[in-house]
């Protein structure tokens, strides 16, 4: 492992960290949100916020597929499940995530063919070993993943696979990135854009939000000196009164994205006029569904889709901790009736959700066991 | 889902363009490289992909790969969870 220290070096870090505190006006207090989830994860893993300043603040956003999926959505799934003939594949991720009427690891205990897939790839190849059963893949996911279930539905309709259809859910970052900036609930300074979802979008989509809404942007990797030089450029881009979108992350993310995987999005998705996001409400354009080219593999127009509204348990506050105005302490159920082992929210449930992170990792570290305290 | 694993390719598949061999963690599994550009993805034997949900999504180099294996590393359950189900994939 010669190469990680260059990421890890705990020199870099402090003066990374020097450097941060040097460029906080003296009185001002930035507040800046990190989107995706593998950013959460890292900050509380390696305790990065002991590293920042009182003064900065990081608010974890909606970047966890898993976790902004409405129960509607699941127990609409379920209900296709169910059909007779009908094998669901879904990736892991899903698998413990509730419904109104329980979990894809409920249903399948109750008799349900669901399967665990590590590719949409591996559905359609069940699909073709079973050509008696109705194959359906639950699409979960950003733009990350997207391209591969685009990619699959091509493959699908080449090889005139008739019994494979995807159940669409992906969504798209932007309109939730543009509901929080419209939301009153929250004043931000700027975000630490997400690393993976811009290998595929590049950087140029993050555009409106330094033109239109004032804030910089810096498109960040995942190790923990990625992050705290990415606080950094942000601060120093307020500091010398700029907004722009940077991106930190040029090892893996191109400016323009990989537009290949656009055009396979392209080609076979469109945008819904609206999608319910947990915790944020409707959004306008904010996810994908199947082309009408595409019909045939699209499990929203072969099966009957009851279409189920559930308001999230009362007792649940992953709105609020998905929009960043809670931190996942202060939620009323975190650590007590609501764990990792038996979820009620969303963001429990992910590895990346913000709360099993902080979970997992962030609850013994000194400065935020102070702030428990206080609250 | 959303972790991206680096994975080293070790061989190309003759007839299957879109398809190359990489070793990822010690798993040798194919993977779709039809989203990378240029002919046979533009890469070859030796190069490093990060590899989602069965899918090349960009090149990357060596040392960002045993950066991200290190990091994905430290995840834990949520890794090996991943490394299973990679493990019982089959895409060819």
């Amino acid at each position: 492992m010669r190469f990680v220290e260059e990421y890890r070096d705990a020199n870099r870090a402090r003066a990374l960290a020097e450097q941060i505190a040097a460029l906080c006006e003296p009185g001002r207090q930035y507040k800046f949100m990190e989107v995706c989830g593998g950013h959460t994860h890292t900050i509380y893993k390696h305790g990065l916020l002991d590293h920042l300043p009182e003064s900065v603040t990081l608010v974890h956003g909606p970047g966890c597929p898993v976790c902004v999926i409405p129960m509607g959505r699941v127990d609409d799934a379920i209900a296709i499940a169910r059909q007779p003939d009908v094998i669901m594949t879904s990736f892991g991720d899903m698998m413990r995530v509730p419904g109104g009427s329980g979990s894809f690891l409920d249903a399948k205990a109750a008799g349900a063919d669901i399967r665990m897939v590590y590719s949409p790839l591996d559905a359609l190849k069940i699909a073709r070993q079973n050509p008696d059963r109705r194959v359906v893949f639950m699409g979960i996911g950003f733009e990350t993943t997207a391209p591969s279930t685009a990619m699959t539905v091509l493959r699908a309709a080449a090889e005139g696979v008739r019994n494979f259809s995807v159940f669409c859910n992906h969504v798209t970052i932007l309109p939730a990135i543009k509901a929080i900036l419209d939301s009153p609930d929250l004043r931000l300074d700027g975000f630490l854009g997400p690393g993976h979802v811009s290998t595929v979008i590049g950087c140029r989509p993050y555009g409106f939000i330094a033109r239109d809404y004032h804030r910089p942007v810096v498109v960040s990797g995942f190790e923990p000196l990625d992050v705290l030089q990415s606080v950094h450029m942000l601060l120093t881009q307020l500091a010398q009164g700029r907004c722009e979108v940077e991106n930190q992350y040029t090892r893996v993310v191109p400016w323009n994205g990989n537009p290949r995987a656009l055009e396979a999005i392209n080609r076979t998705m469109e945008l819904r006029p609206y999608f319910e996001w947990r915790g944020l409400g409707f959004i306008s354009h904010s996810a994908l569904r199947l082309r009408e080219e595409y019909a045939a593999f699209d499990a929203e127009r072969i099966f009957q889709i009851p279409g189920v509204r559930v308001a999230d348990p009362k007792a649940c506050q992953c709105g609020e901790v998905l929009k960043g105005v809670l931190k996942p302490w202060e939620c009323k159920v975190f650590g007590t009736a609501c764990t990792p082992e038996t979820p009620i929210g969303t963001c429990m449930v992910s590895s990346e959700g913000a709360c099993a992170a902080y979970y997992n990792f962030g609850r013994f570290t000194r400065r935020r066991t102070e702030e428990v305290t206080r609250a | 889902m959303c972790l991206g694993i680096p994975g080293e390719i070790v061989a190309l598949v003759p007839d299957r363009a879109d398809l190359a061999m990489v070793e990822i963690a010690g798993v040798r599994r194919a993977v779709n490289i039809g989203l990378l550009g240029g002919p046979a993805g533009g890469v070859g034997v030796g190069d490093w992909v990060l590899v989602h949900v069965g899918f090349a999504m960009s090149k990357i180099d060596e040392a960002e790969a045993a950066a991200t294996l290190a990091l994905l590393r430290g995840l834990g359950e949520a890794y090996t969870d991943e490394l299973n189900a990679l493990a019982g994939s089959d895409i060819t």
